[in-house]
């Protein structure tokens, strides 16, 4: 080969590794690439894996194993539908009452607080994350689901029995106590990216919502949209948590694979049945069909961060991002 | 245009107030939550939190004991997580926010998003089955990979997210300078989104440091102090877990306060990384 | 002096080094490591045999982690630790599907227990297994049904619904009160059978023995099964059960040794037996072995003399520890027969002890 075709040649992959031509945005581009990969197949790995290793139980059930409400392991009936419906409703309940608390607090922290107010808070904030999930299960036994049966579940009851979400009988182990445990798990983890956020908006935008007359509060919106997909990134962050914590609801929302309305009955996650069953399960299809369950959950957390995405999308289409500020 | 200033300056000035009352609120409530906890892990666990609880290794019911083992290995566990984890979880943060456009980056940032969704247990499972298997024992290697992969994801969104909040100008600016693309990633733009890279490694950090399901299929756990990564380690998690679902009112009072020092060690690798990634200027 | 990249650099070598020899380890002398893992029922009762013989043989380290018989099981079958434990025997597929043969060796004995929160009586109850079959099927709903009321004629029996709590994660002492359902149940036997994870007709699930205990002792007439030591431990009131011959027992040590006793004979040479619902007049009926599983043929000589030498301590020394942990020891019988077994053991074809 002539000289000048193999300098043609490496020129051309040089090219494509760096559009700067310089060799070690070439280097630095290859290393993030390959790491990216890396996990690319790890990921991709663990899914086969799952797929592989469930596939005695998707041939056995077929599809409805999705719709299946029976989950008897001595009788080998299994289906999913009840573990799908408390895994989702367990993790919405945590949401809804994470989501507004961890924006208040972020937003206390990064707008309001003085700083020597807000150093220790968010300290003491992310301390939260550091609990570990047996002690947050515990802590829930012992205090929190008295607390709600005494206290809350009879209140609600009370005022809100109308409504078929708050009937039934009433033991402070049941869904609402797997959502508020899930929801102070989540907490630490949302407002701690939230916050980080809020302080990395420039101050200019903030500036020019108070030079055109807005309150702290109306300066405070300014900053929230342009945050909104951070806002959104750390959310979905707290959602994967929800989803897919296992030791601290499993102690609290009471195992029974049923579906009911009722956020006073007892329900059973994805997680929390994997965690529960599988290093007894000996037998084949019991192995395989809580694999299938494992396959599954990959699934829900996939669709639910899609929605997510895509609802982030369509809102930050239209508001430019921060990142062209300043 | 959306007029933000609807309503009278009596109103505006009233929902802003509320406002200012209402996160301060969320804030208490928080704080308020932890405190609750802390003081019921603290009255449950100081009777049994002295000198010798943390330097001697666990024994039988009845004679005492301690976790210093488990501290030291929660320690080792917690620098093999870190050190595979962190630079991986932040090389894909950086990718992603770089050079984030195609199909190949929106794969990835979608299948990270779903590891974070994946509960610790299968995480270890996983990793059982494809290095302790193979190994044929138990190791504290295993497990320090298992924590990794649950603290990728978690980094890797935080990077990803803090790197693109950093202003265009700062990078514009240095590319202005002359500096390759690779020397402003790395000595720019990264240093700029250290805090908030910090919070999520922070956030990663302790995370691991609380679970117990992957180490009980990889460290597996032991009585002694470790020797070195190729045999079972103990770690504080799996200790507090076998204490804690024990018949015995006094491993249950070892349970709560070896989670105090968990959660004392956590705190002071939270100040010492945050002291380490403070804005200097 | 050093510019900080110099000394960044140096840092990074010195971890290098130290993870080089972290993960080479420093010679291991002469130490003999051995690894078991399962049941987690007689953990505190192991724990305690490891300490003891550890002051007896300072170089044996042997470790023991509870995660469950099943956990033991899978990993003995895939030769991950040394010795597996497990409180239900293994299945025959199980024994197949094992690289190679497994003994069992029972070391104790448990009882598993009714235990109950009562508001207002904290007097013992009296339950003939029909009666446990039915509160746990659904059939039985309130405290003061008139067939609770036959047995308990001087207990405060409350009005309230009965609340069924049972174990959620799978677990052998699930697998040891169904399999005593089923033997006084025929009903049971048909609708839900015995096994780790069945699926109970009524009442909520609580994870671990633990939470079990944990939950009866804070929510109001509820009933469930637990380990006799936890319930002891909580200060729960424990049931009194009608055993096959009549009687009525209460879960004591020695009445779950009876149990044993009373079905030497009908237990197998390889010593797999279910002894629930026991023959014998003082036998309790919802008592079980707990099995150490360990290969006929051992890989290793030096580990498995090791571990020859300590289960033949544990059946005999051992045994001496158990009953102030609130453990049966076995019955003498019994240990012959496992003594047996332990002289079975082989290394390369000889016999190690």
């Amino acid at each position: 080969m002539k000289d000048s075709d193999k300098l043609k040649f490496v020129g051309q992959w040089q090219r494509w590794l760096s559009p700067t031509g310089n060799t070690g945005d070439a280097v630095f581009r290859a290393a993030m690439f390959a790491v990216a990969l890396l996990l690319l197949l790890i990921v991709a790995a663990m899914i086969v894996a799952l797929a592989s290793h469930s596939r005695l139980s998707i041939r056995e059930f077929g599809f409805g194993f999705l719709t299946g409400r029976e989950w008897n392991p001595i009788k080998g009936q299994f289906g999913a539908l009840a573990f799908i419906y408390g895994t989702i409703v367990s993790s919405l309940i945590a949401l809804l009452i994470s989501v507004p608390l961890s924006l208040g607090i972020a937003i206390f922290l990064v707008e309001q607080a003085p700083y020597y107010v807000s150093r220790p808070i968010t300290f003491l904030v992310e301390l939260l994350a550091a609990i570990p999930s047996v002690v947050y299960g515990l802590w829930g036994i012992f205090v929190l689901a008295p607390f709600l049966r005494v206290h809350v579940e009879p209140n609600l009851a009370h005022w809100f029995g109308w409504l078929p979400l708050f009937q039934g009988p009433i033991t402070g182990i049941g869904l609402l106590t797997g959502g508020v445990i899930l929801a102070i798990m989540v907490t630490p983890i949302i407002s701690a990216v939230v916050r980080d956020v809020l302080a990395a908006v420039p101050n200019t935008q903030r500036e020019a919502a108070l030079a055109l007359g807005a309150t702290k509060w109306e300066t405070t919106r300014v900053v929230l949209v342009n945050g909104a997909p951070g806002i959104a990134g750390a959310v979905i962050l707290g959602l994967g948590r929800a989803i897919g914590e296992t030791m601290a609801v499993t102690m609290v929302i009471g195992n029974r694979p049923e579906i009911s309305l009722s956020l006073f009955q007892p329900s059973y996650t994805l997680a929390s049945v994997i965690a529960n069953e599988f290093t007894e399960a000996t037998a084949d299809i019991y192995l395989s069909a809580l694999i299938e369950l494992g396959l599954i959950l990959f699934l829900v957390t996939f669709v639910v961060n899609a929605i997510a995405r895509l609802l982030v999308w369509r809102v930050t289409r239209r508001t430019s991002g921060v990142g062209m500020a300043a | 245009m959306i007029s933000f200033f609807a309503g009278t300056d009596r109103t505006r000035r009233a929902t802003s107030g509320l406002m200012t009352t209402l996160t301060a609120l969320c804030t208490v409530v928080a704080v308020g939550i932890l405190l609750i906890i802390l003081s019921y892990i603290a009255m449950r666990g100081i009777g049994a939190l002295n000198l010798r609880f943390l330097v001697d290794t666990p024994r039988p019911v009845g004679e005492g004991g301690g976790i210093g083992n488990a501290i030291v290995g929660s320690a080792v566990l917690l620098l093999l997580s870190c050190v595979v984890g962190i630079p991986l979880g932040i090389s894909t943060g950086v990718y992603l926010s770089e050079f984030g456009g195609g199909a190949f980056a929106t794969t990835v940032r979608f299948l990270i998003d779903t590891l974070t969704g994946i509960p610790s247990i299968v995480t270890g499972v996983f990793v059982y089955a494809v290095i302790v298997l193979p190994m044929n024992h138990f190791s504290a290697l295993a497990g320090g990979i298992a924590l990794a992969l649950i603290m990728i994801p978690i980094v890797a969104r935080t990077t990803e997210e803090m790197i693109r909040l950093v202003p265009h100008s700062l990078r514009e600016g240095a590319l202005a300078l002359g500096a390759p693309q690779w020397r402003v990633t790395l000595g720019v733009v990264i240093p700029a989104a250290a805090s908030g890279i910090a919070t999520g490694a922070m956030l990663a950090i302790a995370r691991v440091s609380g679970e117990t399901a992957p180490l009980l299929f990889t460290a597996f756990g032991s009585r002694f102090f470790p020797r070195n990564l190729n045999e079972p380690i103990a770690s504080l998690t799996v200790q507090i877990y076998n204490y804690a679902i024990s018949p015995y009112d006094e491993w249950h009072a070892q349970a709560w306060a070896a989670t105090l020092v968990l959660m004392t060690l956590i705190l002071g690798i939270n100040i010492i990384v945050r002291f380490l990634t403070r804005k200097r200027f | 002096m050093f510019s900080k990249k110099i000394r960044r650099a140096r840092f990074v070598l010195i971890l290098i080094a130290l993870a080089a020899f972290l993960l080479t380890g420093c010679g291991s002398g002469t130490q003999i490591r051995l690894q078991g893992a399962g049941a987690t029922f007689p953990n505190p009762l192991y724990q305690k045999w490891l300490s003891e013989y550890g002051k007896q043989h300072p170089n044996i380290k042997i470790d023991y982690q509870s995660i469950g018989s099943g956990g033991g099981i899978k990993q003995i079958q895939a030769r991950t630790v040394d010795f597996g434990a497990s409180d239900s025997p293994m299945k025959d597929e199980d024994l197949k599907a094992a690289p190679g043969e497994i003994l069992h060796i029972p070391t104790v004995l448990g009882a598993v227990v009714i235990t109950y929160n009562l508001s207002g009586a904290s007097q013992t109850l009296r339950f003939t297994p029909e009666v446990v079959a039915d509160i746990f099927l659904g059939k039985i709903k309130k405290w003061a049904d008139p067939r609770l009321k036959t047995d308990n004629a001087g207990v405060n029996l409350p009005d309230g619904d009965i609340t069924v709590v049972y174990r959620s994660d799978g677990s052998g002492t699930s697998a040891v009160f169904t399999d005593y359902l089923s033997k006084v149940s025929p009903e049971w036997k048909e609708k839900v059978g015995s096994g780790t994870s069945p699926k109970w007709p009524v009442g909520i699930g609580a994870k671990g023995n633990e939470g079990v205990a944990g939950q009866i002792k804070q929510t109001p007439n509820t009933i469930g099964y637990v380990e006799l030591a936890y319930a002891v431990q909580n200060k729960l009131p424990v049931a009194v059960i009608k055993n096959k011959a009549g009687n009525f027992i209460e879960p004591s040590i020695d009445a779950v040794t009876a149990a044993a006793a009373a079905s030497v004979a009908t237990t197998p040479e390889d010593l797999r037996v279910s002894i629930t619902d026991a023959a014998g007049a003082t036998a309790y009926p919802i008592s079980s072995y707990t099995y150490i599983l360990a290969y006929k043929a051992q890989p290793d000589a030096v580990k498995g003399k090791a571990l020859v030498d300590f289960l033949w301590w544990g059946i005999h020394d051992g045994e001496a520890f158990a009953k102030d942990l609130r453990y049966a020891p076995l019955p003498d019988e019994i240990v012959k027969r496992a003594e047996a077994k332990i002289n079975s053991i082989t290394a390369g074809g000889k016999p190690l002890r």
